[in-house]
This record gives structure tokens, sequence and C-alpha cells, in this order.
């Protein structure tokens, strides 16, 4: 059997049906340096358990995750993968730690506090490593810097993949190659002219060759192709794979002003780690896909580290020089905001001030901005996925859209996550679902393959 | 001789840049003690460079987890440039100034120096001692100090191995000086003291930080693997038996008036013995993982060095294993002079070797636990 991609889904597929003893054949379109996909810059995912576990305190239980997905993704999510996913994700530290994947005790160095995930030691590039390694073990044929664009149909069934060393024919076929959301074509079609504003942040290699090749042979979709999970990033991060150290953090420290100067939000609204695709998602209404975070010097020692230096300079005029905000706009903005600071009824925590009288208000954090030298962070939308792939049962057979199923040919991962957020997120998903899926699609692909053989032996 | 430019520009500000990267990520946070350390030393001043630097154990593993390793344009290589700085940190502190260019990253100064060392020794030995005493048979208490005397040894080692211990202690002061948090932890009396201090020794004695947070560290590769702390383990240990067997010789001859040597069962025999094959199996090991590793985490400047001072402490265990078969042997007075010329050379490059990575480790635990 064939799988395609080299992220967490293609290599648990891969894992999981050789282990099955199934012969296995794996395509990464990326170098080996790269393989992982963009599993390589996760760190934690999302697992239910009834009771604490070495890596993960409390309990956090199948309930609790159904209603944890219906309510991020506004009921959409699909009754039978939401199941699958809810009963399954529990296996996944067992699983994992057989494979050779090392997970982090909660009192090994600092962790946020999280019952509902558990972290990789040493983050996803580990574990990706580890899993290859497992699957090499296992006999698996892993053939890095081989993209597959095509693939070659036989009314239900997929007979061979067309791909960068040729066509490959296989008896069953796992597609775990990820989304299209690298691929600035695809984008600009959904979001015109905006799409060269954002970044991506993950791999410049998930193009979403094979998804589009379905969709127009008549695979049902999932999802919303217009729908990206965005982040706020450095405007200066590189144009993919900066991975999580390009986010911008210290929005409620200060005001976040577009080009001519001006505020659209309140910046102290939301502290919680959510705030990330929630500017992710405002900026990219903002002209050029742009906003800057602007501090006086006491917000920049308050900050959060950052990727980059800031731009800075003396006085709110130069840094907008410095910057390229408009000057008068910015001028402008500052003593309105300044003058309508007001503290809380502790002045001496800053969480408490806020402005009176100003639109759109700043609800918490809202200190006037008088220390200098002033600094600012220029910001964009990071790419990180899309709410947007190909429909699929809880069997993860790919969906046609006038019904019924493909025979032999599977998808898992961010491909078909979709079906479970078509819009929406929360936090370790992503991988949850790879690994769930992608377990699921290696061993349905098995039984499919062993189905065609025997086929093959009657005829 | 190479020589060393404490202040060589570009890898302290290398240093810096990737650790600010590491302390956005955090992603290696539960791998070894480095990352905890780098958040709260996020100032990253030099002297916060040269703890963190001391505090690395050299696992690997930290680059094979990377998301920013070269190829990536972040070219995050931390085990690298920690390396690199450790090796820069020993030149900063180290005592006297003058003797600072000993510190010599190819190891070829060193491995010279001592290879002169030993040759110059035994040659004094040879021209000093007559050769019916040099090449007879020796037997019984004193026999070997009827070749080289017993005030010539004692007062060699004592002279060599006493301004080692000085030059490394005033380094070690200074780098403990140096990487005193800006301000105190507060409400740190003798109990949060001793169980630092417990804990640092710990730490120290299992080499808890090279074990790649679990799993193992990067010895040859990106697998994890308890190879290298296992032979540094073997040496370590071996070194350590090989000390207590030498203390308590030392012991029996002036408290006991039995001088050297010992029978085959007593216990400076037997803990030189056991120490002396743990040392050889731990350099033999340690080489033979250097010959395989890859090289991308290691420090190319400074590998030199490192295996230099295995080769050397490797002479030293094997030089007394020899000895010790042979002693009763017409070999015993040549081997002797070998043996001590190595022993010798050893104390002598102590403060300007690698040799002085223990201390200097065993300062920045503390320090950490301290904090
Ligand atoms: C910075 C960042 C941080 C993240 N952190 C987390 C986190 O902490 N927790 C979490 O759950 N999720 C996180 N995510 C999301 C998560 O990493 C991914 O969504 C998930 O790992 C996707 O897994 P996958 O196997 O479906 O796809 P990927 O890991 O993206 O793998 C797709 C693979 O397919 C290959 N491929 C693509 N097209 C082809 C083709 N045509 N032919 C052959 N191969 C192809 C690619 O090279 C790649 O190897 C993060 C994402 C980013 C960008």
């Amino acid at each position: 059997m064939l799988v395609v991609g080299g992220g967490a889904a293609a290599l648990a597929a891969a894992i999981d049906a050789a282990a099955a003893g199934a012969a296995v054949r794996l395509l990464d379109a990326a170098p080996p340096a790269l393989l992982g996909g963009n599993t390589r810059h996760s760190r934690n995912f999302r697992y239910t358990h009834d009771a604490p576990t070495r890596w993960t305190p409390d309990a956090y239980t199948a309930e609790e995750l159904r209603a944890d997905l219906l309510r991020a993704s506004g009921g959409a999510a699909a009754p039978a993968l939401l199941s699958a996913l809810a009963q399954r994700s529990g296996e996944l530290p067992g699983w994992l730690g057989a494979q050779g994947v090392a997970l982090q005790r909660p009192a090994q160095g600092p962790l946020p506090y999280s019952r509902k995930t558990a972290f990789f030691l040493g983050g996803g590039t580990a574990a990706v490593r580890a899993l290859a390694d497992r699957a090499l073990a296992l006999g698996v044929e892993v053939t890095p810097s081989c993209g597959a664009h095509a693939l070659v149909r036989d009314g239900r069934r997929v007979t061979a993949a067309v791909t960068a060393l040729g066509t490959l024919s296989a008896g069953a076929f796992v597609l775990a190659c990820g989304g299209a959301h690298a691929d600035p074509v695809w984008l600009a079609r959904h979001w015109g002219q905006a799409a060269a504003g954002f970044v991506n942040r993950g791999t410049p290699h998930v193009r979403g060759e094979l998804l589009h090749w379905l969709l127009a042979a008549g695979a049902a979709s999932a999802g919303d192709p217009a729908g990206l999970y965005l982040v706020a990033v450095d405007g200066r991060s590189p144009a993919a794979d900066g991975g999580i150290v390009t986010r911008i953090r210290g929005m409620p420290l200060g005001l976040v002003v577009d080009r001519d100067g001006r505020r659209r939000h309140d910046e102290g609204a939301d502290t919680a780690s959510t705030r990330y695709s929630r500017w992710g998602q405002r900026l990219a209404a903002y002209p050029a896909q742009t906003a800057w975070l602007v501090l006086d010097a006491a917000g920049l020692r308050a900050a959060p580290a950052a990727l980059y230096p800031p731009i800075q300079a003396a006085s709110i005029d130069a840094l907008a020089a410095a910057a390229g905000i408009d000057a008068a706009g910015l001028a402008a903005t500052l003593p309105g905001y300044n003058a309508s600071a007001r503290p809380g009824t502790d002045p001496d925590a800053a969480a408490g001030w806020h402005t009176a009288g100003l639109d759109p208000p700043k609800s918490a954090h809202a200190r006037p901005l008088v220390e200098p030298p002033f600094a600012a962070y220029p910001m964009r939308p990071g790419v990180t996925f899309a709410h947007h792939g190909i429909a699929v049962d809880a069997r993860t057979r790919v969906a046609w859209a006038d019904g019924g199923h493909l025979d032999n040919t599977f998808a898992a991962g961010m491909i078909m996550a979709a079906n479970l957020i078509p819009r929406g997120y929360v936090s370790g998903l992503a991988v949850s679902i790879s690994l769930v899926f992608g377990r699921i699609a290696g061993k349905e692909a098995v039984q499919a393959a062993g189905r065609i053989g025997a086929d093959h032996g009657s005829h | 001789m190479g020589s060393v430019d404490p202040d060589k520009p570009g890898v302290a500000a290398e240093t810096r840049r990737q650790l600010a990267i590491c302390n956005i990520c955090n992603y290696c946070n539960g791998l070894c003690a480095v990352f905890g350390a780098a958040e709260r030393r996020h100032r990253l001043t030099d002297s916060d460079l040269d703890q963190l630097a001391n505090l690395c154990h050299h696992c690997r593993s930290c680059l094979y987890d990377c998301q920013y390793a070269p190829a990536h344009a972040f070219a995050v290589n931390l085990p690298r440039a920690l390396a690199r700085q450790r090796w820069q940190s020993y030149a900063r502190y180290a005592w006297p100034r003058a003797l600072v260019g000993a510190l010599d990253g190819s190891g070829l100064g060193p491995g010279l120096l001592a290879a002169a060392v030993v040759l110059a020794f035994t040659l004094a030995v040879v021209l000093a001692v007559p050769a019916a005493t040099l090449f007879g048979v020796h037997t019984g208490p004193g026999a070997f100090y009827r070749v080289v005397p017993f005030g010539v040894m004692s007062a060699g080692a004592m002279l060599s191995l006493g301004f080692a211990l000085l030059a490394i202690g005033i380094g070690v002061r200074r780098f403990w000086q140096a990487t005193a948090p800006a301000q105190r932890a507060v409400g740190q009396g003798g109990r949060g003291t001793a169980a630092a201090v417990g804990r640092a020794v710990l730490d120290l004695l299992t080499l808890k930080n090279q074990s790649g947070g679990g799993p193992g560290c990067a010895d040859r590769d990106h697998r994890p693997s308890r190879l290298r702390r296992r032979f540094h383990h073997a040496l370590f240990y071996g070194f350590l038996l090989c000390l207590a067997a030498t203390t308590v010789a030392a012991g029996r001859h002036h408290l006991l008036g039995q001088p050297a040597p010992y029978p085959l069962l007593s216990a400076p025999v037997l803990l030189g013995t056991a120490g002396g094959i743990g040392m050889v199996i731990g350099c033999l090991g340690l080489l033979w993982l250097r010959r395989r590793e890859d090289p991308a985490p290691t420090d190319p400047a400074s590998r030199g060095a490192d295996v230099a001072l295995t080769w050397l402490l490797l002479a030293v265990a094997a030089t007394g294993l020899a000895l010790l078969a042979l002693r009763g042997t017409a070999a015993m007075g040549l081997l002797l002079a070998v043996h001590l010329g190595t022993v010798l050379a050893l104390f002598v490059l102590l403060p300007y070797t690698k040799m002085v990575h223990g201390a200097y480790r065993a300062a920045a635990l503390l320090r950490d636990a301290l904090q």
C-alpha cells in the first residue's frame, strides 16, 4: 500500500499498517530534513483520560472532548468522526510510547497547566523522528523528496499515484498529505489580494495537489476553503516554516494600529492565549494585512520575548517614520488614548486600567503610553492550517459528492480535519486528529488491500 | 600552540542569539536543566551564557529535536554553540592568565606537552637510576621506592597536583563570582542551601542532565542512546576508585608504616584495579563513540582537546594496570617510570585541559540548584 505524506497522520498510518504485516511505501514531498510536515512544529496533543496520567493532571472525559469540539465548531463536527476521536484519542499516549515517542512529565520543566493535552518531549520534531525510526524498523520504505500530484482511478478504486518518481501502483492508498494552504495560487483564489499578505507558519510543502485532484474528480469537500486558522505573527517572519517563535503576543500591553495609525479593536478584551488567533483573523482585514503593535518602554519591558527586535524611536513621530505608519494618524491616536486612560480601583494593578469614552475602547491594561523610547512590532496573519479538505466517513474512506466512497483510498490528518473542525479550534486537536485517523486509515487500508488481493486471486 | 582569545567576538553573540530563540520556543525544556535556567536568566548576559554553557552536558538531543536546526534559516545548533561558549569560558576564568594559551582546543599543544613530560620523566629515571636497579626484580615492601625514591614521588605529586588544584580553584571561584544572580534568592538559609547542595551533588553523580529528559542522548545520531553516559560513568567512577586506592595506600604508608606494593587482595590493589579497568573501558568507549558520532552538534575547535585528554587518561590507566600485572618482573622499573610520567603529565595539565569541565559543571549545577 502507498501512504502519501510524512507528518503525524502518514506515519501513524504507515506504522499500524506495517505492524499488521502490510508492505508499505511512504512518499513525502519534502526533503529528508523536513520530514514531518507541520507536525514538526507542534508541541502537544489532546486526549481523553478518566484519571491523572504520568503526563497530564486531573481528568478529561470523552464527554468533555465531545462538548469542547461541538462548542468550538458551532455544532458542525461530524458526529461519527467525533465519536471515533473521543473514543480513541485516549489510546494515544500508550500507542506513542510503544512507538518510541517520549512525552514530557509536568515535573520535567515548566509546562503550562493543561489537563486536556500531553506534550511531546522535545516537541513535534522529536516525535516525528521517533515515528519515522519506528516506521523504518517495521520495514516501511520511506521515500522523501517525492511528491504525488495525481491519482489513476478506475471507478471507485484508485490503482496508482502519479508521482515525481513515475506512476506507482498499489492495492490501497492513504492520503495524509495535509491541506493546501502553502499554495499561494489556491490562497489567492479564496482571499484575493490579501493572500499576498499572509505568512505561512508551517511547511511550504502542503500545496494540496491530491486534494484538488480529488475534488476535481468528484470527491465531496468538507469545510470552507476560505476558512483559515490565522495567528498574529511578526511581519518580518520568513515566508514559510517560521513555526512557533514568530508569534506576537504583547497586544494587551499596547495599542494595535493600522498603517493609518488608527486603532480598530479593543486590545485589552482578550488576554488569554485565544488572543493569538483572534488577532490573526482580524489582521486579514487590515490594509496590506499589516498592523503594528505600539508599546512604550514600560510596555516593552512587560511584553513577552519576541523573535525580532522591535522598531524603536525616541518619539512617536520618529517611530511612525521608522515603522512606516502614517505619522499624522498615529500622532492623533495616541493623545486621545492617553487622555482617556483611567486606573481601576487599584491604580497599581495594570489590568484594571481602562479607557473612558474611547471608540473602540481598551478594556484592560490601558495605561497611557508615555515613557520613551517607543517601540513597534509589525504584525501579519500567519496561516496555521485551513478549515477545508476532503469529506470522509468514520472509516476515513474518501466520500464522493454524488454518494458512496472510494473502496481503497483513505484520507487522514489535516486533509480531512475539516470534517471535525469546519471552523473553530481547540489547542492540541490537529495532532490528535492526525494520529487517531492516521491509525484508522492504516488499518482500513490493510483490509482494503487484502480484499483487492483476494479479488485478484479469484479472477 | 594554538591560542584562545577569551573574548573572541561572535561566540557570545551567537550563543545569545540562539538561546533567545530557545527562550521563545521552549519546546526542549523537558530535556535538561539548560532551558529552564535560560528562561530564568533571560537577559542572557555574558556570564549567564557561561553558566548555561557549563550547565550543558552536551547530550545533543536538542539539535535533533529542533525545528530550527540548520538547513532552517534560523540555524539553531545549541549543542555546538554551548560547546564553543563553554570552551571559551574555561579560558575566561583560567588562572594564571599567562597560561591561558595552554587551553588549546586542537589538543595538539597539550598532547605534545604530555608526551614531553612522560618522555622527560622516563628519561630522567633511566639516567638517574643504575641499570642494575632499574632492570632488577624487586619485591616486598618499598619495592617501588628502590627505583623512584618515595620523596621524589610524593614531592612531584604534591607539587603538580597542588598547583593544579590551586589553579582550578581560583578559576572556579572567578566563575562562581561572575555567575552570581543579580539579586540573591530570598528565603534561602541553612536548610534550603543544604537541599540545593544535595540536589547538585546528585545531579553531578548521576549525570541526570545527560539523559535527554529520560530516553537517552543523541550519542551517535538522533536516536536516543545511553552509551555516552555509561562510558562517562565508567571513566568518572574508575577515576574516583583510583583516587581512593591512592588515598588508602597513603594512609597505610603514613599511619601504619606499610609501604607499597600491597598484596593482590588488599584494598589499594583491588580499588586501583577496578578503577583502572573502569577508566580503560570508559576511555575506549568514549573514543569509539567519538569516531562514530555525527560531528554536527560538536565544536570542531575544541574536539581535539577532548580526544587528547581521553588518550592521556587511557595512558594513565593502562600503564597503571600494566605496572600492577608486571610488578614482579624486570619490566617494573621502566613501567613505573612511564606510569608516573603519565600521572605527572595529567596533574600538570589538569587546569588547562577539558579536565576542568568537572569543576565548572559542579559549580554550574550548584548555582542552578540554588536558584
Ligand atoms: C507552528 C505550528 C504549531 C503547531 N502546533 C500544534 C500543536 O501544538 N498541537 C497540535 O495539535 N497541532 C499543532 N499544529 C498543527 C499541526 O501540527 C498540524 O496540523 C498536524 O500536525 C498535521 O498533521 P498531518 O499529518 O495531517 O499533516 P502535516 O504534518 O502537515 O504533513 C503533511 C505531509 O504531507 C507531505 N505532502 C504534502 N503534499 C504532498 C504530496 N503531494 N505528495 C507527497 N507528500 C506531500 C508534506 O511534505 C508533509 O510531510 C501546529 C501547526 C503549526 C504550523
